[in-house]
């Protein structure tokens, strides 16, 4: 059965219609195109490799952004891309929000007119696949004691480091990696085959199964000068690219939530002990009702959150709040919706399982649920408690 | 080829139906754009580009569609898809009739002159299966009625239009110009063929995506409107729906204890072995 949404207080009214064709095509093409195979891909845990390819031609890759093949969409219509892929899979959703706000984004926010025309549209129609390298095996919370380093001797740049937790990271044509020069980070961009660079996929994960997650290994890496990206400037252009990748969770959670409530509440109905169904009993409305009202008022701040960022006006510590407030809604939904499955929810044969084990990814990557937290401590209090 | 094709929307099929009195309760209604007009929108599309090469178009789609202002969300998810522009002529379901319907887009036609006019073989909600051949008869041109395939043939000049009837799949060649109402398997992979897109090529089943970019720039693509009035069409509905009721609660099924069982009521009661 197709899957038909969750809107409660009628939010998608505040949506523009491009937004709700957006939101519907989405919506079709994961019930056409991820819901048969996510179960198995997940199961062996494999990144179909057709995906890239069938996203970029919906063109749904870094829809957000002006030209280059992309297709502008507002920041609510790039969030709804989000919420439905994840409705499928946080892995799925993973791979667009990767190579839209955190490869295609930096490129087009920080790169050169011909890095720009060399990667964004191939990028954009999903032909050329991009990761980004931040976080190290030794600094995830704390990225400005990073270790990489991008030396310039003579007319090249020498990298050396290691970057791990990376999404796509074996799969990609490019990476962009930071790393320290003399003066401050900067962003690179690595060609898969370049000298030195290799990389490394992490096994034995029960989350994000279906997407690829590396290291990436510099030894006495060789770049061409021009593979710096060059409006890129200190820690604060990958926070930047962080926190346009927070915006797009935040929607995210909602559809991995959703598809939870979903499944709960059909399977609610459906199930009958002590002669009636399970949803006919008080303690099991309660759990459905604490999941549509945690959904409805995420709906609502990524609403919001996504027209204060149209108008230019969405400071980073909000969408911090957002992915804070939906990311770990959307992982206690899932818990609940496994819960109320009883042992069914345990199998692959429905999905709450799986977006259970790819919540506890999405709680913890790109800024923890704990740094979420410390970012907007620091901002109310003028205090900050990490640094 | 310039082709017209009417598109209607209607309720969510999928959506538990209320009545007031003799009309659908509208309140609380999912509208979406009838199925069988979507499969139209994509053999429209499908007649008109070269899927060879990027899609270039080669021809124009004009969607029509009678209905209040609203209907603009659907009609622009057919710019969306591809088509060139719309045309929504202003009037509520309960003031329209098969007749009034095939008289407008009758209308229509006369002021476009579309090579070719296609519609679904019939709306989900009414299913009354009548606005084409009308049209065709009105117009007197020829028609071909539940396609599953199309083929343009004779230089441009006549369409091959297969269609599924009891005995098998019986193969009709109209003119130029023509109507055509369409069924669901003709937006299989290789229903289409234009002459133009190479004759080896399969599409995806199914209507296509409204792709992101499509979305876009259906935003730039214009929905003209228009009136019964305009059109000089009489607005006098003649069908008047009697009653309507909901068909009624499936009985409850009989259990069967064994194979033997079984065998012995398909035999005796169903008679179906």
């Amino acid at each position: 059965m197709p899957f038909s949404g969750l809107d409660y207080y009628n939010v998608e009214d505040l949506y523009s219609d491009e937004e709700r064709q957006v939101m519907q095509t989405l919506r079709r093409f994961v019930d056409d195109e991820i819901m048969p195979s996510i179960g198995r891909h997940f199961r062996a845990g494999t990144f179909d490799p057709a995906w890239p390819r069938r996203l970029g031609e919906l063109g749904a890759l870094g829809a957000s952004l002006k030209g280059y093949g992309c297709a502008g969409l507002s920041p609510v219509g790039y969030g709804l891309i989000m919420q439905e892929l994840e409705r499928g899979d946080s892995g799925v959703r993973s791979f667009a929000s990767v190579q839209g706000s955190l490869v295609m984004y930096p490129i087009f926010a920080f790169g050169s007119e011909a890095q720009k025309d060399r990667w964004l549209p191939k990028m954009a129609r999903g032909e050329a696949i991009g990761c980004f390298g931040l976080s190290e095996p030794d600094f995830g919370s704390n990225p400005a004691g990073m270790r990489c380093s991008a030396k310039r001797v003579g007319d090249k740049w020498i990298l050396n480091g290691e970057k791990r937790w990376i999404t796509s990271g074996s799969i990609a044509d490019v990476a962009v990696v930071w790393a320290k020069t003399e003066d401050k980070i900067r962003g690179f961009l690595v060609e898969r085959g370049a000298k030195g660079f290799s990389t490394r996929n992490i096994e034995g994960k029960f989350s994000l199964r279906a997407s690829v997650t590396s290291e990436l290994i510099f030894e006495d890496c060789e770049l061409p000068l021009d593979a710096v990206l060059p409006g890129s400037s200190g820690l604060r252009s990958p926070l930047e690219c962080l926190s346009q990748a927070r915006f797009g969770i935040s929607f995210g959670a909602i559809g991995a939530a959703m598809a939870c409530y979903d499944e709960a509440l059909n399977y609610t109905r459906e199930r009958a002990q002590f002669g009636k169904p399970l949803a006919s009993h008080q303690l099991v409305q309660q759990k459905l009702v604490d999941m549509l009202q945690a959904i409805t008022q995420a709906q609502l701040m990524v609403w919001r959150i996504g027209r204060l960022k149209e108008a230019g006006r969405a400071r980073p510590q909000q969408i911090s709040l957002c992915k804070r407030n939906n990311v770990k809604m959307a992982l206690k939904c899932a818990r609940t919706a496994r819960e109320l499955l009883g042992a069914s929810g345990i199998t692959d044969a429905y999905q709450c399982g799986r977006h259970m084990c790819n919540l506890e990814s999405v709680y913890t990557y790109e800024g923890t649920d704990h740094i979420q937290t410390l970012i907007v401590g620091q901002d109310i209090t003028g205090i900050s408690a990490f640094q | 080829m310039k082709i017209l094709v009417t598109a209607k929307r209607v309720p969510d099929p999928e959506q538990k139906v209320k009545f007031k009195g003799n009309t659908l309760d509208q309140s609380g209604v999912n509208w979406q754009l009838n199925q069988f007009d979507e499969y139209a929108v994509e053999s429209a599309l499908r007649l008109t580009e070269n899927a060879s090469s990027g899609n270039a178009r080669n021809g124009e789609v004009i969607v029509v569609s009678l209905g209040p202002k609203d209907v603009q969300q659907q009609l622009r998810s057919t710019l969306a898809m591809g088509a060139d522009r719309a045309i929504l002529v202003d009037a509520s379901d309960e003031n329209l009739d098969s007749e009034i319907v095939a008289r407008t887009v009758q209308k229509l036609v006369e002021q476009e002159r579309p090579d070719l006019v296609l519609l679904g073989k019939l709306a989900a909600d009414s299913e009354a299966n009548d606005v084409g051949q009308r049209l065709a008869g009105y117009l007197g041109w020829p028609q071909a009625t539940f396609a599953c395939s199309i083929e343009v043939t004779d230089g441009g000049k006549a369409l091959l239009v297969g269609r599924e009837v009891d005995a098998g799949v019986e193969t009709k060649k109209v003119t130029l110009p023509a109507v055509v109402t369409v069924d669901l398997r003709i937006v299989a992979p290789q229903a289409v063929k234009n002459g133009v897109t190479a004759a080896t090529h399969a599409y995806a089943d199914g209507p296509r995506y409204a792709s992101l970019k499509g979305i876009m720039a259906a935003k730039k693509k214009t929905i003209a409107d228009s009136s019964l009035a305009a059109l000089g069409v009489a607005a006098t509905v003649r069908a008047k729906v009697a009653s309507v009721d909901a068909p009624p609660a499936r009985k409850a099924g009989v259990k069967v204890a064994s194979v033997e069982e079984l065998v012995q009521k398909l035999h005796n009661e169903a008679k179906v072995i």
